[in-house]
């Protein structure tokens, strides 16, 4: 029988003995007095109460005690004595047992829907697949169920469809809603060769895409178990709790046979007092608050993390943070963009930037297409160029409308004539750590183009709020000194560790590790042993697979800002289960010696009626605020979540 | 001389219960039976685990078939938290799970409650 049916059979069958209560202080009982309670609890024994004695007398069995075997002691106690107390004509409590039996299974009925509401957030997840794609089969597109696509597959989106799975597109453009994979509110704009993610919301327009990840290599597949990793895993802490679990009925128990022994031997009350108060104890000791205090909080904050697009992998990470006195930041790809952009153009922009991507039209190096990139952006169509030469380590040199022309270096430019003002321009860039590539037409500099792996426009912002937090930053870079110090007073960042070498990262991680606790961001392969190495190890998203599986946090929508949001949720997170567990323990430790009687001289005593009911809520309570953590602010100090 | 009595009995009634629960008592184990295309252990889920101990073999499929006959709702999950697993177990409804048995080690589930225990050994 479910117990929300052996709730309402206990709850209706209660009701009868409440209001003879109510009415007992006016004189009046309810007809048949004793034998119709006798009847009505011996229903309420049989039908809703047996299940614990069946699931006690299981576990007694085993050497073990659980939540089952007090209520089931509890009830019996209180039943068994009050038919000795009827046929010997002294006092009968049967609505002890019969409204603690209520109230348990009435504890339980809550409990039961609230931990499915914590347990939802991974079927939502899954929830959010397509079920069908559009797949190009023997050169036409039909519809198949998502199982039957394969790597490789060209799959074709219309406006408003669901991704199936995650692939590049071939054809068309888009902007995709990817807020329920990544968090991320802003739609994004997809082209030819971007990525698109599986079960993210197609919008406006039509694409194909080549799927190259299916089934459970999908990165919604991917989130999904490491979130039911993260919800099910043990958070040190619980450590604690499993240890009183183990011990916790047994002491209860003895405990409730030295009250009865107190009250009766020494203090000379009745039996039927004094069995009152045990049985007062056994019914308010409740293990189950305790047990369920750490797992109900981790549930629920690493699934509302899932869809904030910060994943928390386990509980152990939680408590970490919660001690972290130093954030490191890897510089390339985590605080920078990590491609060399063109920050800087002096001169006119257009005709600088022309004849630049004119020349540069043809080469591979780094920097022009850092420059090819910008003339894009600014749509300027390069001319073709005649006589194109490069010059070793210096740059190129090229003819354009029968005029020569060059873009290069200082060296390359030394040739040329340059204004004072340029030469000082071109000073100050450098200073700022910027790379000056000189452009020039007819042996004279027209302007400077200044190219730097620049810094992602919310790194400042993250840095920010993370200092106002009280935390250290440190940057971490092979990069050397001068580019590192101009990138770090840039966003703001204390202290700069440069020219580190990849294998040397993990032990500068350790090094910090004297100060107190370490957090590393990173993104890179060369971060792993870092990530690995430090408490709390944070992996961008879209950083190598190597990275995501070393961090114990993935911030999936690759925002730097999401570093403090991490960190607010998580310290949120594993405040819940602290203060969860300060319940679940206050309850026992209160709640046992009230129930005893310890406290008798000063009037106040709990019966057992009122001790079921406190044991029912301590339970409920703890997975109710569990179930608020959902709704609790995330205090973080960047400006819009 | 009725107060006596009580009293002892009492006292006898608490050495029990110590003795019972914290003495040393054997549990329950069970080493699966392997054979080449896996390996299964039948868990009764009453008021505990038994088995309580299982070994499996390394690296062979193994698949664990939990049946609770027991009505508690403390029970009505099983959760190894290393393999990601919370299973809900309806009453006298086996359900089997899937180990992945390619890392040797020693791991723990727990019910739902982390009230009751039990271990897994891959060797």
């Amino acid at each position: 029988m479910s117990i929300n049916k052996r709730f309402w059979i206990s709850l209706v069958l209660s009701l009868p003995m409440l209001v003879g209560m109510i009415l007992m202080p006016f004189g009046r009982t309810i007809p048949g007095g004793a034998w119709t309670q006798l009847g009505l609890t011996t229903i309420i024994m049989l039908v809703a109460a047996r299940p614990f004695w069946q699931s006690a007398w299981a576990s007694f069995k085993k050497h073990h005690a659980n939540m089952d075997t007090l209520v089931a002691i509890g009830t019996l106690t209180a039943y068994v004595y009050s038919i000795y107390a009827m046929l010997t004509a002294q006092p009968v409590f049967f609505e002890s047992a019969a409204f603690v039996t209520t109230f348990v299974l009435l504890g339980q009925v809550f409990e039961e829907r609230m931990r499915n509401n914590a347990s939802n957030a991974v079927e939502k997840l899954v929830d959010l697949q397509a079920k069908e794609a559009e797949v190009l089969r023997d050169g036409h597109f039909v519809r198949v169920p998502l199982a039957e696509v394969v790597a490789g597959d060209t799959v074709r989106v219309k406006p408003g469809q669901k991704i199936p799975v995650d692939g590049v597109i071939l054809e068309g453009t888009s902007t995709v809603d990817e807020s329920m994979v990544t968090g991320e509110s802003m739609p994004v704009t997809k082209h030819v060769d971007d990525a698109v993610i599986g079960s993210t919301m197609n919008s406006n327009g039509t694409f194909l895409f080549r799927a190259n990840k299916v089934g459970d290599d999908t990165m919604l597949a991917q989130i999904v178990e490491l979130v039911k990793k993260a919800q099910n895993s043990h958070a040190p802490i619980q450590k604690l709790t499993d240890k009183v679990s183990d011990i916790f009925v047994p002491v209860v128990l003895s405990l409730s046979i030295l009250t009865f022994l107190v009250w009766y031997v020494f203090l000379g009350a009745s039996v039927a007092n004094a069995l009152v108060f045990a049985v007062a104890v056994v019914v308010i000791a409740c293990p189950c608050a305790l047990g369920l205090a750490t797992p109900t909080a981790l549930m629920v904050g690493t699934g509302r993390g899932a869809k904030m697009g910060i994943l928390i992998k386990n509980g152990e990470v939680l408590e970490a943070v919660n001690d972290v006195r130093t954030v490191v930041f890897d510089k390339t790809g985590t605080i920078t963009v990590g491609q060399p952009q063109v920050t800087d153009i002096v001169g006119d922009r257009s005709r600088v930037l022309q004849v630049a991507a004119s020349l540069e039209g043809g080469s591979e190096h780094p920097l022009a297409s850092a420059i090819l990139d910008q003339a894009q952006t600014d749509q300027v169509v390069p001319q073709t160029v005649d006589q194109f030469q490069a010059v070793e380590g210096q740059g190129v040199t090229a003819t354009v409308k029968h005029q020569s022309a060059f873009v290069g270096n200082h060296k390359l430019a030394s040739q040329a004539e340059v204004t004072p003002a340029l030469a000082q321009q071109a000073a100050q860039l450098q200073r700022e750590a910027k790379t000056v590539v000189y452009v020039g037409v007819a042996d004279q500099v027209i302007g400077l183009i200044a190219i730097q792996d620049a810094p992602k426009p919310t790194s400042r912002e993250a840095i920010a709020a993370l200092k106002a937090r009280g935390l250290k930053t440190v940057m971490l870079t092979g990069d050397n000194q001068r580019v590192a110090e101009a990138v770090a007073q840039d966003v703001g960042i204390d202290r700069v560790i440069a020219d580190v070498l990849p294998s040397d990262k993990a032990d500068h991680v350790a090094a910090l590790q004297a100060d107190g606790k370490v957090a590393f961001v990173g993104d890179g392969i060369n971060d792993a042993p870092a990530l690995t190495t430090a408490d709390v190890g944070i992996a961008m998203g879209s950083g190598t697979d190597i990275a995501i599986d070393a961090g114990g946090i993935v911030l999936v929508k690759n925002d730097l800002r999401d570093v403090d949001r991490a960190l607010a949720l998580s310290r949120k997170t594993f405040n819940r289960i602290k203060l969860n567990l300060f319940w679940a323990f206050i309850y026992n430790v209160l709640g046992i010696p009230v129930a005893a009687g310890v406290f008798f001289t000063l009037g106040v005593t709990l019966s057992p009626e009122l001790a079921g009911l406190a044991m029912a809520f301590s339970s409920l309570s703890v997975v109710t605020s569990s179930v608020l953590l959902n709704r609790a602010k995330i205090q973080s100090h960047v400006s819009v979540a | 001389m009725l107060k006596i009595s009580v009293l002892i009995v009492g006292l006898a009634i608490i050495g029990f219960i110590f003795w019972w629960f914290f003495g040393k008592h054997a549990v329950a184990t069970e080493t699966a039976v392997a054979t080449q295309t896996g390996q299964s252990v039948d868990v009764e889920v009453n008021g505990g685990y038994s088995p309580e101990k299982i070994v499996l073999k390394q690296g062979v499929p193994a698949t664990l078939t939990f049946t609770r006959k027991d009505a508690s709702s403390c029970l009505d999950r099983v959760v190894f938290s290393d393999f990601g697993i919370n299973q809900e177990l309806p009453k006298d409804q086996p359900q089997t799970i899937q180990i992945d048995t390619s890392h040797a080690g020693q791991y723990e589930w727990a019910c739902g409650m982390d009230m009751f225990h039990g271990s897994l050994v891959i060797k």
